[in-house]
């Protein structure tokens, strides 16, 4: 949060929401099938409390189902996960942390509008009593994506990359402990995948918050991770730091930077020579 | 799964719904909000054409039965006799109906596209109980207003029937004769019949709607089909309702009076 944000907290809202707390995430042997696809196979992750940490892996791989599991919208065939150590299935999870998810589709609620949308976590848990404090929040959040003018429009009237901006926006509205990230630039033209891009690296700078981020987008993943782990079939084949994974020999990294390359057309040295 | 193991999944389901809607009842006072603009889109949906529908429906049947009543001298009950079909049948069950399709399939259409687009899933995150935000508010307006607008409908089709009785030749029945006939036989026994079905097929369309769109799964298509489904589910549920619940008013000898 800003310093405006979080002044504004500090006086006026319930004190659980006031301060945040990056979480850590460990996820323990997870497993999922559905039907006979077995997506998820034994997976281990562990992300550490404030972390960026980005998951690649080629389309049907189980990114989106990994975070699903994460946030509780699935439940595993086997397996555990731990947010501070507490199992995420314990309701005392959610009475202490608060996660958000930006959906890859931005899931924004079509019939309110962008400041509707961005409030509605802070109206319905009652976060203020002052309704000058909601708005307020809303607009610093939205001035945090660039969006602070189209307060009163509805999503209808928004461009895909305003919509994903407007869904980061309402995620960082609930002050969360962890923000999950579902593919943040697919079916975004390079220029607003750019913005979408620079408004996630920005929340880094200004945001207490552990990001998980799942994308097939390596650009991305080394321009704003602290880690990025490589997922294919299932598990999670490597992990390391933007320069290790931009120098690993794993033949799926090889082929996701020569891949990207080619498609930005780029030379491979390029992306072995970041940071 | 085979359709008989469907058919009582889906039944469990319903009922637990239900149940859900009814525990969540607790929150209607701090989201009263949403209970009034659903009552609001209700009768905005359906005001007009229930008083349209109504009209004629208690027109034709004066006109039905009343040149029949005239051949045994008895026209003069045709106010009685129209006034209690709309109050026990016609008005609960062409009401509901009328609901059915112009809010419950809007319902099923609007929470449906709210799952298929992810929307329910962002509300989870958000722990916010989807129950609770979307079937509570849309539960609790159906079962206050289907009542109201069924006394609604009742008036207006009386009033039709009045109508075609007096100035169709065949039946040729005053509105003073007409309204007299309807004071004579209609006891407010006969209003309670009508509302007990109102409050039950409101129950039903609700949860029958909100459900059917709640499960819905896959893009635009699918949401078309979901709001097709519920309203033949709904159809279905009032019709047989209907008999079950008029046979038990007369076991409880609630307006009967053999």
């Amino acid at each position: 949060m800003n310093v405006q944000t979080e002044d504004i907290l500090e006086r006026e809202a319930e004190p659980s929401y006031r301060q945040n707390t990056p979480v850590e995430v460990r996820i323990i042997k997870l497993n999922k099938s559905f039907g006979s696809n077995h997506v998820l196979n034994d997976l281990d992750l562990e992300v550490k409390p404030g972390e960026t940490l980005v998951v690649i892996g080629k389309s049907g791989q189980g990114k989106s189902v990994l975070l699903r599991h994460i946030i509780g919208l699935e439940e595993p065939d086997s397996g555990q996960i731990f947010i501070n150590g507490m199992d995420v299935n314990d309701p005392e999870v959610r009475n202490r942390y608060r996660f958000a998810m930006v959906f890859q589709s931005s899931a924004l609620f079509n019939s309110l509008t962008v400041g509707e949308n961005v409030s509605l976590y802070l109206r319905e848990h009652r976060v203020f009593k002052d309704e000058n404090a909601i708005r307020r929040i809303v607009l610093n959040t939205l001035s945090i994506v660039g969006l602070e003018e189209k307060e009163n429009a509805i999503p209808s009237e928004l461009s895909g990359g305003m919509k994903k901006r407007v869904a980061i926006a309402r995620a960082l509205a609930m002050n969360p402990d962890l923000i999950l990230f579902d593919e943040p630039t697919s079916e975004l033209d390079p220029i607003t995948a750019q913005t979408i891009d620079d408004v996630m690296l920005n929340l880094r700078k200004h945001v207490k918050v552990t990001q998980i981020i799942v994308t097939h987008d390596i650009d991305l993943a080394l321009y704003i991770a602290d880690r990025i782990a490589v997922l294919d079939e299932g598990r999670i084949v490597e992990i390391g730091t933007p320069e290790e994974i931009a120098r690993s020999t794993n033949p799926l990294v090889r082929e996701f930077i020569v891949r990207s390359a080619k498609e930005n057309k780029k030379e491979v040295g390029t992306y072995e020579n970041r940071g | 799964m085979n359709a008989v193991t469907g058919f009582f999944q889906s039944t469990g389901e319903m009922i637990k719904l239900f149940i859900e809607t009814v525990y969540w009842c607790k929150a209607a006072f701090r989201n009263r909000d949403k209970v009034f603009r659903q009552m609001a889109e209700i009768g905005n949906y359906t005001l007009p054409f229930a008083a349209l529908i109504s009209i004629f429906v208690g027109a034709a049947l004066a006109l039905e039965t009343g040149p029949q009543l005239r051949l045994f001298g008895l026209q003069e009950n045709i106010g009685g006799i129209v006034a209690t079909g709309m109050l026990r049948e016609l008005g609960p069950v062409m009401t509901s109906m009328l609901v059915v399709g112009r809010v419950g399939s809007a319902m099923t259409a609007e929470i449906g596209s709210m799952s298929v687009y992810q929307e329910i899933d962002a509300l989870k995150t958000m722990d916010i109980n989807p129950v609770r935000f979307l079937v509570m508010p849309r539960f609790l307006a159906t079962f206050i207003t289907l009542p109201f607008l069924v006394v609604y409908v009742d008036v207006i089709g009386t009033f039709g029937g009045a109508v075609v009785s007096a100035v169709n030749h065949k039946i040729n029945v005053p509105f003073g004769i007409y309204y007299r006939n309807v004071k004579l036989y209609i006891e407010f026994a006969d209003v309670l019949h009508g509302l007990i079905k109102a409050t039950v097929f409101g129950v039903m369309i609700s949860i029958a709607c909100c459900y059917v769109g709640l499960k819905t799964r896959g893009g635009p298509r699918e949401i078309g089909t979901s709001v097709t489904k519920a309203v033949v589910l709904s159809f279905i549920l009032i019709l047989v309702f209907d008999y079950f619940i008029t046979r038990l008013l007369i076991l409880l000898h609630i307006g009967y009076h053999f």
